[in-house]
């Protein structure tokens, strides 16, 4: 481009297209229009809402304290767009540059955002699935299913995978006097994000709460009545759990299948893009005029061995939606890169959980603060002698001093003395980490390779 | 001889405008006298140190004999256990859990929110009863009264008795202000005999509470059933006490800086007038602009910190000048400028991490009530003296007196 004006007419007439009205979506048309695009703004959304937000679905939502239709981001400002929601893309003409949505329109655009996201992994088995009362969490429409069927006062709630959402639900239930019951695949909850020593302590915790937790099982199906209403599971260790509500959490599936054959350079890992979110196509080649960002954006980060890195987490949504707009409308060399560290967070049990850094991608962790018998304390998690990552319960106001240690690749383990070091934080130990090459229900953090057309990655169901 | 930088900071006669000083301060952003306390001055050193779990809160972590020039540890509180402001976890987090449960969410989300009509009572009474228009001392008349007032009712000091507390309170919030002309050792022994009597009226007090519990703070704390279990009576004389001193010592000055900024600054007075929403916002300024608490004096390195090309070596006292944090102007643009409207204001004033302020929300609630319901019904206000007289303290720092002329009280 350079200094002949192209960007200025973009800004001034261009037509942008975002593809995904969620939060990446809608906080990239704030910033396109805070940063003077003056243009045309097309938000497209598969979904019939108006931008929400997705943390409550399976916390307050779940427990009756906010309601799921009441749940809508609040606006930073007037985005002054043509919204176009309830319709899915169902395609994109690279060469054309066009957008082919369900009804049969096309949107041109002269730079396109894709923001499409995750959806929630199904139930394999698709007649099983189909079962009155056999639900996924992830949308609005979703939570306000749930909480009907829980309103309806079920005699036994099923959860099937104990991640973060697995194990979320799995604490309203109990908050709200169900039976439950949660079936993980793994030794322990939260392993596949955590790891097998904090995994434990997830384990006790559910434990103490009330959960039939039942680990190292698999779902192998799910039985209905006469009336085609789920009414049993059988699992894998030969045994039976009667429960009327089965809530399917197996982690998500990124939104990409509309891109095949498209020539951009996306799969089931999501979209490769470079550290500017600019998408990457088929062959390798860095595209000027798509970009990604959210869930479904797959980008290399310098410090994490600059492998493409995949995150469901909020704030990596915000964060990559502002850096795309920015990006689309600079010139290269005032382009910025995504270089935010992961976090995460949530909330289940009476804990506080927050994460920083990639846990996934340790090797080892040291409890430096507080202790895991009391359920408050600091986890450092070391790879190849640096602070690569760490997760406290409830004491999130530590952990801005670890993310300043992984930024500076700090050594681990830390040799340093801290307020409340206890017995636990003496020496490191292995983090127990399941076999990458197995499948986990929900790591919110995916290290996913260098190619940027890695399309090998594929879930094995539980059967 | 010309005074160091940091005896310059602490002079008396530097305390109506400090600012210039601070600016000198942060040339050095981890600053040291012979001997003295490691200075840190910048805005993102000083939130990093927030957040280090190398540093703790507890003075008895020091190693050597570090000068201080402030004096030391010499009020407060010595005839009882530290209390969690000075205490780091797990000791810290169960008290400050403990006592959070009748206060805060997620037990007690509206105890400060459920205080409004309260606060509007309260402050409406204050202003209706300015003596003289047409010259009052804004400290003595209002921002020391209403949030001792507040205090009280909080804690659940039966009105009866606010007088006799506010005796006492007064007696030790002036043992805190040394002045430097009067006999220390009497003021000492008069501080001390003030400790001493309302440690025993708090402790009748919370005997009669556990008896006969309302739905006051200290009730709710002698009577605690959580999983902590109820606090020992050392534990809760050291929180309560805790509680009223910081109920005393900082929002009077917030309000009083908050006046006196807002009288600097007639344009947004009068916009404040107009709407009253602007509070919100501007009361976030003036915790940037005109912070009560200066500097966190008592933090103590556990481990050596290298930061800023400096090594403070463990052991060591750290001096964390939230004031001149908040005008570093790699963080905030224009920082010397009182600006309600600045859209990025997470200052400093209110400290972070663990110890981050715990009576935030109530003192901003009452600051925002205190300065809408003076911009709304002073007619004409105008400052007699500027820069007024100032409080002794460098630390909690703040006019003594705002005397103030105005044509009239609206209704």
């Amino acid at each position: 481009m350079g200094g002949d004006g192209t960007l200025d007419r973009l800004k001034r007439k261009g037509r942008i297209v975002v593809v995904g009205a969620s939060l990446a979506g809608l906080r990239a048309a704030e910033t396109l229009r805070d940063k003077g695009f003056a243009g045309s703004l097309t938000l497209v959304g598969d979904e019939p809402y108006e931008p929400y937000d997705r943390p409550p679905l399976s916390k307050g939502v779940l427990l009756g304290k906010a309601s799921a239709d009441r749940t809508a981001l609040p606006r930073l400002r007037n985005v002054d767009a043509k919204w176009r929601l309830g319709v899915a893309a169902t395609g994109l003409d690279m060469g054309a540059r066009r957008v082919r949505l369900a009804d049969g329109d096309e949107v041109p655009y002269d730079r396109l955002l894709i923001a499409t996201g995750v959806r929630a992994r199904p139930w394999p088995h698709e007649g099983e699935g189909a079962l009155d009362g056999v639900i996924v969490l992830r949308t609005r429409d979703d939570s306000a299913a749930l909480s009907r069927m829980l309103a309806a006062g079920p005699r036994r709630v099923l959860v099937i995978g104990a991640g973060f959402t697995g194990s979320e639900i799995a604490s309203a239930c109990r908050e709200r006097g169900h039976h439950v019951t949660v079936a993980e695949r793994a030794a322990a909850p939260l392993v596949g994000a955590l790891g097998g020593v904090v995994g434990a302590v997830a384990a006790e915790l559910q434990r103490e709460h009330g959960v039939d937790l039942r680990t190292g099982v698999m779902v192998t199906a799910l039985d209905g009545d006469a009336a085609g209403r789920v009414r049993s599971a059988q699992l894998s260790d030969g045994s039976s759990v009667r429960a009327d509500v089965v809530i399917v959490s197996l982690g998500a599936t990124r939104n990409t299948e509309w891109l095949y054959g498209s020539g951009l350079g996306a799969g089931p890992r999501g979209i490769a893009c470079d550290a500017g979110c600019r998408a990457f196509d088929i062959r390798g080649i860095v595209t000027d005029d798509i970009y990604a960002a959210g869930d479904v954006a797959r980008c290399p980060h310098p410090l994490f061995g600059y492998q493409f890195l995949t995150l469901e987490h909020w704030g990596n949504a915000v964060a990559q939606a502002e850096i795309a707009a920015h990006n689309m409308l600079s010139e290269s060399v005032d382009r910025v890169p995504h270089m935010e560290v992961p976090s995460f967070w949530s909330s289940q049990f009476g804990i506080n959980i927050k994460s920083v850094g990639v846990p996934s991608m340790g090797t080892e962790i040291l409890i430096t603060q507080g202790s895991l018998e009391s359920r408050r304390f600091v986890g450092v998690y070391g790879y190849q002698g640096r602070v690569i990552g760490a997760v406290g319960f409830d004491s999130a106001r530590w952990l801005p001093f670890y993310q300043e240690q992984i930024e500076a690749a700090a050594p681990f383990p830390p040799e340093f003395s801290t307020v409340d070091r206890r017995t636990d934080g003496q020496r490191p130990v292995d983090a127990d980490f399941p076999d990458p090459s197995v499948p986990t229900h929900g790591p919110t953090v995916t290290l996913s390779g260098y190619a940027p057309d890695d399309r090998r990655m594929t879930f094995v169901p539980a059967h | 001889m010309t005074l160091s930088l940091l005896h310059q900071i602490l002079d008396y006669s530097n305390r109506s405008n400090p600012y210039p000083l601070y600016e000198e301060l942060r040339k050095t952003p981890v600053y040291r006298e012979d001997g003295g306390p490691y200075v840190v001055s910048t805005y993102y050193e000083i939130r990093s140190l927030f957040h280090d779990p190398r540093i703790s809160s507890d003075t008895r972590n020091r190693t050597g004999s570090a000068a201080d020039p402030l004096g030391g540890d010499s009020h407060e509180e010595a005839a009882l256990p530290p209390s969690f402001l000075k205490l780091d976890p797990p000791e810290h987090d169960r008290l400050r859990r403990m006592t959070n449960r009748p206060f805060g969410p997620p037990h007690s989300p509206h105890r400060v929110d459920g205080m409004r009509p309260e606060l509007r009572e309260i402050i409406t009474g204050l202003i209706d009863g300015i003596s003289d228009p047409s010259r009052f001392d804004l400290v003595e008349e209002v921002s020391y009264p209403f949030p001792v007032t507040v205090i009280c009712r909080l804690l659940g000091v039966p009105r009866e008795d606010e007088a006799r507390f506010h005796v006492w309170a007064d007696t030790l919030a002036a043992s805190l202000d040394p002045d430097p002309d009067a006999d220390s050792a009497d003021r000492g022994k008069v501080a001390n005999e003030a400790r001493m009597q309302l440690g025993m009226y708090l402790a009748g007090l919370i005997e009669e509470r556990r008896k006969n519990p309302g739905d006051d703070m200290l009730s709710q704390l002698a009577t605690a059933k959580g999983e902590d279990g109820p606090m020992t009576t050392m534990e809760l004389l050291s929180t309560a006490a805790l509680l009223l001193i910081a109920g005393h010592e900082t929002t009077v000055n917030l309000i009083t800086n908050g006046m006196l900024t807002l009288l600097r600054h007639p344009d947004v007075l009068k916009r404040l007038r107009r709407e009253p929403g602007l509070a919100v916002p501007l009361v976030e300024e003036l915790l940037r602009y005109e912070p009560p608490v200066q500097l966190v004096p008592q933090r103590t390195t556990l481990a050596e910190i290298e930061i800023r090309g400096v090594t403070i070596p463990k052991g060591s006292p750290v001096w964390l000048v939230l004031a001149a944090g908040n005008r570093d102007p790699q963080r905030f643009k224009d920082p010397d400028r009182f600006d309600p409207d600045r859209p990025d204001v997470q200052h400093l004033g209110l400290g972070s991490g663990i110890h981050s302020c715990f009576g935030a929300p109530l003192a901003r609630l009452e600051t925002q009530f205190a300065l809408s319901e003076l911009a709304r019904r002073l007619e004409k206000p105008r400052l007699i003296e500027d820069p007024p007289p100032y409080r002794q303290n460098a630390v909690l720092r703040g006019p003594r007196q705002l005397h103030i002329a105005c044509d009239g009280i609206r209704p």
